[in-house]
């Protein structure tokens, strides 16, 4: 990016919300289902049918004001936006317009040089979600409206955001407290989480904002930096060559690593916003406000410090572990049978996140339980096997899942901490490998890995390699 | 042969059936007669050709005592209300070929109570008339005078009951849709407070206005109509959790209420002002109250001048917001025309609308258009809470307020229908209490020199339908 500009970036986030039927009828909201299964008369538009609020959809949005620090309204409205497709049947969709349910929230994100920023959030508000259209058949166009009526939520934000680095972090704590939360899955790819951008750029040190554009279509959390990116080097490119920026919305081609305009009449709307006049105001009563604070689990930010401070664990172990509330449950559950807090982080952080990321798997269906994990860890910090044999149980384990003391006993693998048999072991090493012995004690101290993996070969590792270690030594320095 | 005249309600009738006086199969009959009889009237969109049917099932059950509230009354509907499996065609072209998939939740408590439905009535097209010259099935004529309107919207569901082509009907009043027709058609028809009908399954002209009421030849059978169909519905937010009364009409125990006359009402500042025989028609039905001991009281509505304006900048915004569904692509008229999406929604939309509902839709779409929603729509607002304070702060002073429910009688065919703002006129009495969300019902005082029927509009503060009920059955005693 050019070092005389910087980019303003608003983004604005629709994620799906997880509750089991519709915002407006009772239809579920199962996804999958076969097209235009999942309708009543109620989502389907018909004349004289009546919306009627889903009260998941206010508990699941209040929620999620109250984790990123919004004040609640206790009485919002919803309003009528007006557009025609043929995927939204009323030609209407119910959202919030004046008078939302939460506004002047913020997040605070980590930027890489350690330091924290906030994010500021205008308003989240609740609405319905349209359906699919279909068009690439051998029939003009087909029409799914099982998501039609699907609640979602939409989280604006400030433009505080400078740098598709930051949009990336903003989007990715977004993620990190719905799911939290369990309120929404936080799937982009599969549209459960989207994200549309408003970006202008500007030279530094100027307090006016400039003209702005709207990019829409990114389907990762990837593709939104990327296209912040393309976005900002184009208006960037447009200033340096003396060009005016024109207001318009630009879809992102992930195919083809380009935003191009969308079509002029595409955008053109008034949407005639006005209250519902079907709907009641929502009212939020005190009783209501304090059954959802209870329902409010520990935030990635609280988890996170707690980590830090009770487990003592480096920032960036606490970090990676809160990352999701399922990880974070699988490291506390390790914790209920080992107190080795710095072993199971690290556990967790190579061999389990390894085979999670491998085998693209939830750690919720990892085949090791952390039950387990933490007997592994007990196992090695009593001195009953060795790290490395831990390892081999731990492959074990991946397969069954059973019991590491189980797997210890019937393969045999306990270790041998009986020093007059180690030392019996070392001193038949020594007689073997007389010529590595000469060159140690010529000063090749290297040497001594070669004879520690001999001795482990001979006891297939099971011996104690603190003890190996220390009667290899002494019987050396006799030999001196 | 037994004549339908025969009983004066709906528990006169029931005694005639239980005592084998009259049978419903026969009544019936005589119903469906008379409808063919009076073709002209153009009365109804659809007749059902399995009433008999119903009729036999709920004869039986009449005599076995088994039957419900309203068993054996036969009740017409109008045509924006669904009903599962039977045409819905809102008198538009647009939804000629629509069928219901659903029942009105109104509806469906008739049915619960054992009503016979004869078939959907004539209507201005989704509601929006005065005259029931906008329909897509053709006018509906006065039975009074052929060549005069019935008024509108409901005009097919006043003609019915004035024509004796059924018992009952129910109708829907956005700005007098109920209350008009009835007082052209010298019927009794009720418009309830906002909330206390469910408005599900009824077809959306302005959500924030839309009632259902019952159209009868007698203030009992409003009275029974509206036990059945009141009552809190899940399905429809907007309805009112509120205790429904058993509508009991015993008035001798009853308290004198306090009458308001609004002085805005009998002396309109409009153009047209008031009939002269409807004014004095009023006037005889004040002094027989006050000759009765009636406290009298003449009171101030100061923001009525405004009501027409809110009325037509509100209801047109909802309109045009409700009816944009109405596009060709899922269900009801589409063009075939076309061959792209947006000339699809244009031209099915230009030829499946008629004139009055295109107008309305224009307008809708204006008020609510960036740049004029200020001005329009929420300055209208503003009006109407205006409004509404007017009432509540006469309601302190009076419990019934006692107007003209029309200025004029039943005018002829034709002759407003070139000039829409006379015609909107046509419901300077009746747009206020749907402004306010309050009851109105209309009860006929006779007929003028030409014999066409005069109103008389009663309303209450919200919820007060049993009051209104009362004080009409007591105006009808002191007669």
């Amino acid at each position: 990016m050019n070092e005389k500009y910087e980019a303003v970036i608003g983004l604005e986030v629709h994620a799906q919300l997880l509750t089991d039927t519709k915002i407006f009828c009772g239809c579920s909201t199962k996804f999958g289902s076969a097209p235009n299964t999942n309708v009543c008369p109620v989502c389907l538009g018909q004349p004289g049918v009546l919306p009627v609020l889903n009260k998941k959809v206010v508990e699941y949005t209040v929620l999620m004001g109250l984790a990123t620090n919004c004040t609640v309204n206790r009485k919002s409205i919803f309003a009528r936006k007006h557009y025609f497709y043929p995927d939204l049947p009323k030609n209407y969709q119910i959202s919030q317009y004046e008078e939302p349910i939460c506004e002047y929230g913020h997040i605070t994100i980590d930027l890489k040089d350690g330091t924290k920023k906030k994010i500021g959030i205008t308003r989240i508000h609740m609405e319905e979600d349209a359906g699919k259209s279909i068009h690439d058949q051998d029939f003009d166009t087909l029409i799914d409206l099982n998501r039609t009526g699907t609640p979602l939520m939409e989280i604006v934000s400030e433009p505080d955001i400078r740098t598709p680095e930051e949009a990336y972090l903003y989007l990715t704590k977004l993620k990190q407290i719905l799911t939290y939360l369990g309120i929404c899955d936080g799937n982009m790819e599969e549209g459960s989480l989207r994200c549309d951008a408003n970006i202008s750029v500007r030279l530094k040190g100027e307090t006016k904002f400039g003209t702005k554009t709207e990019v829409k279509n990114m389907n990762s959390f990837r593709n939104v930096e990327r296209a912040l990116a393309f976005e900002i080097e184009r208006q960037i490119d447009l200033l340096e060559d003396g060009k005016e920026i024109i207001q318009q919305t630009l879809l992102w081609d992930a195919d083809s690593n380009v935003a191009q305009p969308m079509r002029s009449k595409e955008e053109a709307h008034d949407y005639r916003y006005f209250p519902d006049p079907d709907l009641m105001p929502v009212v939020i009563e005190d009783k209501m406000l304090d059954e959802i604070k209870k329902q409010m689990p520990e935030l990635p930010d609280a988890k996170k410090n707690r980590f830090i401070e009770k487990f003592a664990l480096p920032s960036y172990d606490a970090e990676i572990l809160t990352s999701s509330r399922e990880l974070a449950d699988y490291y506390e559950k390790i914790l209920t049978v080992t107190s080795d807090y710095k072993s199971a982080s690290n556990w967790v952080m190579t061999e389990v996140l390894k085979v999670v990321n491998e085998e693209k798997i939830d750690i919720t269906d990892f085949p090791v339980s952390p039950e387990n994990l933490g007997k592994l860890i007990e196992l090695i910090n009593n001195k009953t096997i060795s790290g490395k044999i831990a390892k081999d149980v731990f492959t074990e384990m991946l397969k069954s899942n059973r019991d590491p003391e189980t797997i210890v006993k019937e393969k045999n693998l306990v270790q041998i901490t009986d020093s007059s048999e180690i030392e019996s072991i070392v001193e038949k090493i020594l007689s073997n490998n007389q010529k590595q012995v000469e060159e140690f004690l010529s000063g090749k101290e290297k040497v001594l890995g070669f004879l520690v993996g001999q001795i482990m070969r001979e006891t297939k590792g099971k011996a104690n390699p603190q003890i190996v270690n220390d009667i290899l030594r002494d019987k050396l320095s006799s030999l001196k | 042969m037994l004549k339908l005249t025969q009983y004066r309600n709906h528990s006169e009738k029931i005694e005639l059936i239980k005592s084998g006086k009259i049978s419903l199969r026969k009544n019936v009959e005589e119903f469906l007669h008379e409808i063919e009889d009076k073709k002209e009237l153009n009365a109804f969109n659809f007749v059902f050709d399995d009433v008999l049917l119903q009729a036999d099932k709920v004869e039986e059950k009449i005599k076995k005592g088994s039957a419900g509230k309203l068993g054996g009354m036969v009740i017409s509907i109008k045509d924006v209300l669904s009903i599962k499996s039977r045409p819905m065609t809102c008198s538009s072209k647009i939804l000629k070929n629509y069928e219901a998939v659903y029942t009105a939740t109104a509806v469906q408590k008739l049915l619960d109570e054992d009503a016979i439905i004869i078939g959907k009535t004539n209507c201005d097209e989704f509601a929006m008339g005065s005259s029931n010259e906008n329909s897509a099935f053709g006018i509906v004529r006065n039975p009074h005078d052929t060549e005069r309107v019935p008024g509108g919207s409901s005009g097919g569901s006043a003609v019915s009951v004035a024509a004796d082509l059924c018992d009952a009907s129910l109708g829907t009043d956005t700005g007098g849709s109920i209350r008009q027709p009835a007082a052209f058609c010298g019927v009794y028809g009720l418009k309830p407070t906002y909330g206390r009908v469910s408005r599900y399954g009824l077809t959306a002209f302005a959500s924030s206005f839309d009632t259902i009421g019952p159209f009868a030849k007698s203030i009992e059978d409003i009275a029974l109509i509206m036990s059945v169909i009141s009552g809190k519905d899940p399905k429809d937010s907007t309805s009112h959790d509120i205790e429904v009364p058993a509508f009991t009409l015993n008035v001798d125990n009853v308290e004198k209420y306090r009458v308001g006359i609004p002085k805005e009402y009998l002396n309109p500042s409009s153009e047209g002002g008031l009939d002269q025989e409807i004014k004095e028609a009023i006037e005889n039905q004040i002094d027989l109250l006050k000759e009765n001991g009636y406290e009298i009281k003449e009171i101030s509505l100061p923001h009525t001048e405004y009501a027409i304006a809110t009325y037509y900048i509100l209801t047109t915004a909802e309109a045009s917001s409700n009816l944009s569904r109405y596009d060709g692509a899922h269900y009801g008229y589409r063009s075939d025309k076309a061959n792209n999406l947006f000339d699809m929604y244009t031209e099915s939309r230009t030829e499946g609308f008629g004139k009055e509902v295109k107008r309305r839709i224009m307008l809708g779409t204006y008020v609510l258009s960036a740049g004029y929603y200020d001005a329009y729509y929420r300055k209208a607002q503003k009006v109407r809470r205006l409004l509404k304070e007017d009432f509540d702060k006469a309601f302190q002073q009076v419990d019934i307020m006692l107007t003209p429910t029309t200025p004029t009688v039943a005018f002829k065919i034709g002759e407003k229908s070139a000039d829409p703002l006379q015609m909107y006129l046509s419901d300077i009495f009746t747009t206020p209490a749907n402004l306010a969300g309050i009851p109105g019902i209309n009860i006929p005082v006779g007929k003028n020199s030409e014999g066409l029927p005069i109103g008389l509009q009663l309303m209450a503060n919200h919820f007060e339908e049993l009051k209104l009920l009362r004080f009409a059955k007591k105006l009808e005693t002191i007669q």
